[in-house]
This record gives C-alpha cells, structure tokens and sequence, in this order.
C-alpha cells in the first residue's frame, strides 16, 4: 500500500509537461517559494544550534554581535548540560523507555494485525475498525483518568508507568500499519506453508515476518519516535527528577523562573532531538511511507 | 479425529462440521494472537476513558477518590467563563491553524511535486519539524519569541519595519498569534507529506489529456487535482484537526495558557485544573466536553471514506 506510492507514477512520465513553462516562471513559482519554505521550517533549528554554541555574552549583546552568528563558539553550554544537571540520565530513561514501549506494542500489534488481517476471526472487520478509532483517542482526553490507575496500581514515579501506557497510542498505529503490510503477502504463499504442515505460528514467524521486515522498521522506528516525543503523559506520571524523559526534564528543571539558561536549554533541545533526527535521516523513506500510509489506509 | 468421525457420519454435516471445527480454531487462534494487544488497550485505553466519563460526575481530587455529585461539575463549568473562554480559544486555534496549515501544506505539496533537483532531498528536511519533540522545538521558538532577545523583533528592527520590540508572548492577541504561528510551522510538514503522497497517484496522463483540451493552470488544478485529492485532503485534515484540537504541548511550553487565559485550550485547562490543581473530577469533565468535538471529526473523517469507495467503484 504504502510502498508503491512513489513508484506509481510511470518513469516516462517523470518530467511531466515541466518543460512547457520557462525557467523564469519557474523560479517565481517553484524555487522562490520553495526556498522561503526551507528557510521558516529549518530557521528554529539553526537557531537552536548557534544559540547552543554562543557564549552568553555574545547571546544578549545584539549591538556588538551580529545574533546570527557566532564568533567565538563554545561548548561550555553542554557540558554544563552533560557534567552538572541530570541530563545523561533522562537521555538514558528515554532511550530505556522508548526502546521497552517500541518492543511491547510491536510484539502485540504483529500478532494482533495478522489475526485481523489473515486469521479472519468472527468479528475481525469490527476489531480492525475499534483499533482504527483507538487511533483517534487522544492522550489529552486520558491522562487524568490514567493518573488515577497508574496511582492506585502503585506505578506513580516509575519507567514502567509510562511503558505501559505508551502503548495505547502506539499499537492502534503499529497494528494499522502492519494490517496493511500483511495485505500485501500473497495468500498462496500461507496455503502453501499450511499444505506442508506449518502452524499459523510457524507461518507468522517463518513467512510473513521475514516478508514485512520494511513494515516492521517502518512501524518500530515510528513508535520510537512518537514515545521519544511523548510529553503529557511522562509530565504526569512522573515526578522525581531522576525518573525524568528528557522533552519533561528539560521544560521542568532547566527553566528556573529567575533566569533562563538559554543556551544549555537549547543545548538540551539539540541533544534531545538529535537521536531521532539521526534515526530519521537513516530512514526517511520508512517514516515517509508510515506517516502516509496510515493515512492512506 | 476429524478422519475417525468422517467415516461414520453422512457427507453433507460431516463437511459443516469439519467446517465449523475450523471455524472455531480460527476463531480461537484468533483470540490467543489477539490478547497482548487486547488487553493492553481493554486496560489502559478504553477503561480510563470509562473511568475519565465517571470521574466527571465525581469530586474525586488527589489523593481522595470522590464521591458520585451528577452534573455539578457540568454545571460549574457552564457558568464558568475562564472554561468558555478555553472553548473559544480552542476553537480558534483549531479552525485558523487548520486552515493556514492546509493552505501552507497543499501549496508546499504542489511544489514538491514538481520535476525538482534533489526532490528526495527537499522532502526529506521539510519533514524535519515533524519528527523533532514538540517540546524541543517549542523551546526553541520561546526563545525565538522572548520579550527582550527575540531574533523576529531585531530582524524586523534592522529592516526598519517596526520601531519597538514585539511582545509576542505578554499581550493576548500576540499571544495567540505566535502559538498558532509555532502550531502550522509543526503542522505543514505532515500535511504536505501526506497531501504529497496523494498527489503521486494522480496519472500525468489526466493532465496531458486536460492541456489538450485547452485547460488553463487553474482549471488544471480545479477540475483534475483536487477531486482527485478530496478524499487524502479529508483524512489528512482530519487527523489534523484532531492533533490540533488536542494540542497541549506547545501551549504548556510557550504560555501555560497565559496571558489572562487568552490561550488556555481545553487540554491545558484541564491538565491546569485536574492535575496542577488536584480538582481530577473537575479536570475529567473538561476532557470530557472534549468528546463531542472529537466525535464530530471523526464522523466527518468516516464520510471522508465512504467517499473514496464510491469513487474506486464501491464495494469493499
């Protein structure tokens, strides 16, 4: 489903009726906008970035420093981040975090998405169509109800409050995902495996995961990345400083409300978003096929 | 076993029963295969939105589970104007960042999706913010829009354009502004992405037939690409509007609902309320009162599929 979108276009085709407009037209057209679209999306990152390197004297002197720039870049701002605040730890939690959550949710969506999908159970239709509208509930509507049980089932302050309810917004997604990965195996090859005696279980295991390993990245990257980004529910859930992700961590303990320390909070911002950038630019074309493909389907 | 009972029992049951023998193992594999996920989102997906609904009609505050008022906490919330000042905001934010990102997105779609050098590469960093924490890059743009330091207020300073430094954050309108300003430049990129994919569908062929037929740029655009794009546009939209409505992060981040409540959203008043303030059975009927909004999104992305069957040729 979502593999093919970018193919679907014959590559005759490619061009298009480009050539009927001129280059003038096109720089009005497509580069200038286009470039003014690159600048506004990408300014808060080199913002962040030169902000993260800037001394503080050249952070607040406008008049003798252009702001756009760095003269003399430092990195006193990060190891302050790394040395003297609990930074390395909350990196740690998330990562420990992230990574338990991503595994839960594929290990239950891969099994849930091949008995919606290939199993065909009675009632499977309404199942795949209850998973679809779990998508659209939003963390904002659940979170105080949540609080309430994480509390009263004693998991208040610790990682697994949040392993456990990440979950509820990653399988919905995983599990739609995979549904459509699974569509796309063809059914002979189950036949096949079950005339030789294989067991669904050997089938799913044997056949159809080797077969949706691009699915699986797709899906398990995409779940890292939405737990790593996830805010209102470790903002609630936690509370000790140690116990911290690092989107709560910084809001939380690098903002004290004398003075701002702009430059090791950007710092925080830069490290913290640097681990999904990287993992993102190593799999752009999953996160782009995920992203629409759960739209699409 | 089911060869023992074959040979004793007439042909036509025996079938219906070896039928429906396999039946019920699918129907039981079904359930094993179907558990972990099942009881992951019994427990902590569709019990808590129980729980969210009663605990609306409770005075539950933390640390004290309440006891059962009815509508009191409705009808507080009725007479209270900070909370319809929050739908206002709410809606406010939702319809002009929807729009702005859906105009902003469509456009950038279309430009993408142009013959461009280094396509893959543009793609790929225009996507940048979506994948960035929100939080991260909330704080960033706090930094951007600090009352003293603002990078906006010194660039437009420079230009001549403006005389005296923007309060972006401290005066209402302002406020409001930046936040829906900081919401579409984090928004555009799924939009455009998205919208992008559909656009790839579309054949050239539709298009070299239109110019043939003496189609201008905007026919081209108003007869071929967007019937053909409807129904990506409202499931994008959507989704949209449903993460937009929600929103809570960027809010915390930048404002905390301030100045004087100008951009409090219902998810930041109830987090303000129910958590922040321990009121969890006034909280919950916030959230509650989201419900409906939420719903009649939903039901707008449902008709939003029924279209695109009909227009593959119906049936499923």
């Amino acid at each position: 489903m979502a593999a093919i979108e970018t193919t679907n276009r014959p590559d005759t085709d490619e061009g298009g009726m480009g050539y009927l407009q001129s280059l003038p037209r096109r720089l009005v057209t497509v580069y200038l906008p286009l470039l003014v679209f690159v600048i506004v999306l990408l300014f808060p990152f080199y913002w962040m970035t030169i902000t993260a390197v800037k001394p503080n004297l050249e952070m607040t002197d406008y008049a003798n420093f252009n702001p756009f720039w760095v003269v003399h870049p430092t990195l006193e701002h990060i190891r302050y981040l790394l040395f003297e605040t609990s930074y390395p730890g909350w990196l740690l939690n998330t990562i420990i975090i992230s990574t338990a959550a991503t595994f839960l949710s594929l290990f239950a969506s891969v099994f849930a998405a091949y008995a919606i999908e290939r199993l065909r159970f009675s009632g499977a239709r309404q199942v795949g169509l209850a998973i679809f509208l779990a998508y659209l509930v939003p963390p904002s509507i659940l979170f105080i109800p949540l609080s309430v049980m994480v509390f009263n089932l004693g998991l208040y302050d610790t990682s697994f409050a949040l392993i456990l309810t990440y979950p509820t917004f990653l399988i919905p997604f995983c599990t739609w995902l995979l549904m459509g990965y699974f569509r796309s195996i063809p059914f002979e090859l189950e036949e096949c495996a079950l005339i030789d005696g294989a067991s669904r279980l050997q089938i799913l295991t044997k056949i159809v995961l080797p077969l949706s390993v691009p699915g699986l990245i797709s899906a398990g990257i995409f779940a890292f990345t939405l737990s790593w980004n996830e805010f209102i529910y470790a903002l609630t859930f936690i509370q000790s400083s140690e116990n911290k992700t690092v989107p709560v961590g910084v809001l939380t303990e690098l903002v004290r409300s004398d003075v701002y320390e702009w430059g090791a909070l950007m710092a925080g911002a830069l490290i913290g978003s640097l681990p999904v950038v990287v993992l993102y630019s190593f799999f752009v074309e999953h996160y782009v096929s995920s992203m629409t493909g759960a739209v699409k389907e | 076993m089911a060869l023992q009972s074959a040979a004793i029992q007439p042909r036509s049951s025996n079938l219906s029963r070896i039928l429906s023998r396999w039946a019920e193992s699918r129907n039981a594999l079904g359930f094993g295969f179907m558990l972990p996920a099942a009881v992951l989102l019994l427990v902590f997906l569709t019990y808590p939105l129980g729980l969210g609904v009663w605990l609306g009609f409770t005075d539950a505050r933390i640390g004290r589970p309440g006891i059962f008022i009815g509508l009191e906490n409705y009808e507080y919330l009725w007479s209270d104007a900070v909370f319809w000042l929050s739908v206002f905001n709410t809606l406010l934010y939702t319809i002009s960042a929807s729009i702005l990102k859906f105009v902003l997105g469509l456009w950038l779609a279309l430009i993408l999706n142009q013959n461009l050098p280094f396509k893959s590469f543009f793609r790929a960093i225009v996507l940048l913010p979506w994948v960035v924490p929100t939080v991260l890059s909330a704080i960033a743009f706090w930094w951007i829009y600090d009352a003293q330091f603002s990078i906006l207020s010194w660039a437009l300073q420079q230009m001549g354009l403006i005389d005296h430094r923007i309060n972006f954050l401290g005066d209402p309108t302002n406020a409001r502004a930046s936040v829906i300003a900081a919401n579409v430049w984090r928004g555009i990129p799924f939009v455009a992405i998205t919208l992008l994919a559909g656009l790839q569908t579309i054949p050239q062929s539709l298009y070299e037939a239109a110019t043939l037929d003496g189609a201008s740029r905007w026919q081209l655009f108003r007869y071929v690409t967007l019937p053909l794009l409807t129904p990506i546009i409202a499931i994008t939209m959507t989704f949209s509007v449903l993460f937009t409505f929600t929103d809570f992060q960027l809010i915390y981040v930048l404002t905390r609902g301030g100045p004087v409540n100008a951009t409090h959203l219902m998810a930041t008043l109830s987090f303000q309320r129910g958590i922040s303030g321990g009121q969890l059975g006034e909280g919950a009927a916030i959230a509650v009162a989201m419900i409906p909004f939420l719903l009649a999104a939903i039901l707008f992305s449902y008709f939003g599929l029924q279209r695109r069957k009909w227009q593959q040729g119906g049936g499923d």
